[in-house]
Parts: C-alpha cells; sequence; structure tokens
C-alpha cells in the first residue's frame, strides 16, 4: 500500500469517510441548501411578477435616502454601505473561525463580538430604512412609488420588497442571536473543555449564508 | 481534487485560514460591489434602452461574488469533491426554475397585453407622483426618468 502515488481514491468501498467532516456540519450545509431553495422560491416569484408586469418602480428613486440628510437625492448609497457592513461582519466571522482553529479563545471572542456588532448594525439600518420606507406610505398593501415609465404601479413592489427583505434580516436576526449563543459559550469555556472550536464553523456557515443571500437580494431588489 | 487529497494524507479536513485569502476575498468582494454600484447609480440611468445587457452584467458580477462567498469564507473549495457535488449539483435545479418561471411571466404579460383592452389601455395612462406622507421627498421629479 506504500505506493508514492495513489492511483485511484476508492472513496466508497468503506474504509474511510467519503464526505470527511463533522455531521453537524454536514447537516448546516444541507439545511442551508433548502434554505437557498427557500429564498430562490420568493426570489423567483419576484421575478415572476415582474416580468409580468409592464413596468415597475424604479430603485434609484425609491431608494434614495440617508439618515439625516434630509432630502437629498442620494441613490442607493445607503444601501451600499449596509452591503459593506455585512461583508465586513462575514470578514470578521471568517477570522473568529480562523482563531477557533488555532484553539485562541481571545481571538475567537475579539472576532464573535465584532460580527455580533457588524449585525447589529444591519439590523440596525434595515429598522431605518423600513420605518423610512413606512413614513412614505410604503408598506404591505401600500404603495406610492409610481412605476418608472410613469404609469400607476401595483403593490406587488411593496409586497415583495418587505416580504424578502424582511425574511432575510430575520435570518440576520436569528444569526446574532446564534453569534452571541456562540460568544456565551466560548466565554464559559465550553469550546476549550471540547477541545474544538467547531460549532464557531458551523455559525459561521450560517452567517456567510445571510450575506450569500443578502448579494442575490441586493442585485433583485436594489440594481434590477 | 488536489486539495482535498492533501486534507486527507493530512489524516483530518483540517481547513488552514490564511488572513492573506480572507482580506483577499473581502477587497474581491468589495470592489465587485462598487463597479455594480457605479454601474447602477451613474451609467445605467443614461442607457435605458441597454437595461436588459446591464442586468445580465449584474447577475455575472453577483455569481462572482456568490463563488467567492462559497468557495472562500463558507470554504467548501477546500472541502472533498464528493460534498461539493451532493450540495452544488441540486441547486441545478435552479436553471429550470428560474428559465421555466420567468417564461411564464413574460408569456403571461404578453397574453394579458394582447386580450385585456382594458389591461392596455391602463398601462399607457400616466399618473402623477402623489406626494408622500412625511413630505422629505417632494424633491422627487416624475418626469425625470423617461
Amino acid at each position: 500500500m506504500a505506493t508514492a502515488v495513489p492511483v485511484e481514491q476508492k472513496w466508497w468501498s468503506g474504509g474511510r469517510s467519503p464526505f470527511n467532516i463533522e455531521y453537524g456540519k454536514l447537516m448546516m450545509w444541507y439545511f442551508l441548501m433548502s434554505d437557498a431553495f427557500t429564498f430562490g422560491a420568493f426570489l423567483i416569484s419576484y421575478g415572476t411578477i415582474r416580468f409580468s408586469s409592464n413596468s415597475w418602480p424604479d430603485p434609484n428613486v425609491v431608494f434614495s435616502s440617508f439618515p439625516f440628510m434630509g432630502s437629498a437625492h442620494l441613490p442607493l448609497v445607503f444601501v451600499s454601505l449596509m452591503t459593506f457592513i455585512l461583508i465586513m461582519s462575514s470578514v470578521t466571522m471568517v477570522l473568529a473561525v480562523g482563531a477557533g482553529h488555532n484553539n485562541d479563545k481571545a481571538g475567537v471572542m475579539k472576532w464573535m463580538i465584532w460580527t455580533i456588532i457588524g449585525g447589529l448594525a444591519f439590523l440596525g439600518c434595515q429598522a431605518w430604512e423600513w420605518t423610512h420606507l413606512y413614513h412614505q406610505n410604503a408598506w404591505w398593501g401600500m404603495n406610492p412609488f409610481i412605476n418608472a415609465d410613469g404609469t400607476q404601479a401595483t403593490t406587488n413592489f411593496t409586497n415583495f420588497f418587505f416580504t424578502i427583505t424582511g425574511f432575510h434580516g430575520f435570518h440576520v436576526f436569528s444569526g446574532v442571536i446564534i453569534n452571541i449563543i456562540m460568544l456565551i459559550m466560548t466565554y464559559k469555556g465550553v469550546f476549550d473543555k471540547r477541545g474544538h472550536y467547531n460549532m464557531i464553523e458551523k455559525a459561521g456557515l450560517y452567517w456567510h449564508f445571510v450575506d450569500l443571500v443578502w448579494v442575490f437580494v441586493f442585485t433583485c431588489f436594489y440594481l434590477f | 481534487m488536489e486539495n482535498a487529497q492533501t486534507a486527507v494524507h493530512q489524516g483530518h479536513a483540517e481547513p488552514t485560514f490564511s488572513t492573506k485569502t480572507i482580506w483577499r476575498t473581502f477587497w474581491i468582494l468589495l470592489i465587485i460591489t462598487c463597479i455594480e454600484l457605479t454601474i447602477g447609480m451613474f451609467i445605467a440611468p443614461h442607457f435605458h434602452s441597454l437595461k436588459i445587457l446591464f442586468n445580465i452584467l449584474y447577475i455575472f458580477l453577483t455569481l462572482i461574488k456568490a463563488f467567492y462567498i462559497v468557495a472562500e469564507f463558507m470554504h467548501l473549495r477546500h472541502e472533498l469533491k464528493n460534498l461539493l457535488m451532493t450540495i452544488i449539483v441540486p441547486l441545478f435545479l435552479f436553471v429550470w426554475f428560474i428559465g421555466a418561471f420567468l417564461w411564464d411571466g413574460n408569456s403571461y404579460k404578453n397574453l394579458r397585453n394582447d386580450y385585456d383592452r382594458y389591461k392596455k389601455e391602463q398601462s399607457g395612462v400616466k399618473v402623477a407622483q402623489p406626494a408622500h406622507g412625511s413630505g422629505e421627498h417632494d424633491a422627487k421629479k416624475p418626469g425625470e426618468k423617461e
């Protein structure tokens, strides 16, 4: 068996783990795959309705406000900030996972705290955006914006916007809760006793997925 | 496969997270987002007829971002190919899913425009942008976009 170059790995003939991954992490991957289909179904139904409409509100007009900037026309600037915050918190999450690989408890705690702050900042931004839109009379069943071609818009636009960004925001919220639990467990030394920080990695997968979904939500609602 | 085999030879799929790779991925994501925003804010509004081309470009850039998040941040590129396939292959259902549904939506629009005369008339009626509740956005010009 001491050949220098293995001719072919027999992954499924027994004797080795064909996935070589921890059970919980594998199940997290499959959960995320199913969640991808949930988000996919939402976004595709949005796309179908949009394709069946003759016109649609212009995102450059709808999303053009920024806190404390009054009526200045700043299209997409605020959502760029939100995107930046989420990408940044994804980076701090990877750094936490990396610190966990080195069993560096202080490092994990530091980066988890930054990730939680990033998640809360994103939620705060979304709360502001929703409040602002609500004050403009945009809500489920109410759409104050007209179509890009100047015709009367239906409430499809706001219904899909609030449902899908709301569903994503709920994922961010639960991600922040999971991250806080992970932070407490790290602080209490649970993972030191276990000898590994695999849980941080699983929470990290979920958190990156939230970022991944945002990339698609961002394109579908703010760019198209 | 090289990555996978190296991991197996080490006895355990211990992914090595290099800080350099993480920051490189961060810069790639940031730069792509900036490109998308620049197009969306400053370039696309001037070329309405090319909207579909810009949308294709956005999809392309979004998929690149998705690849980097999944491959590097979620570390899927460094897992075994067996695992990777069980996750990636089912996602190809989306190809049918997206194609079929968008086609259907488009067809519904065309059918209604052809056969629903009321709908057709309504889709030509322009309205004024109503004043918003907070009054913060009165500066909006309805005639600005086309």
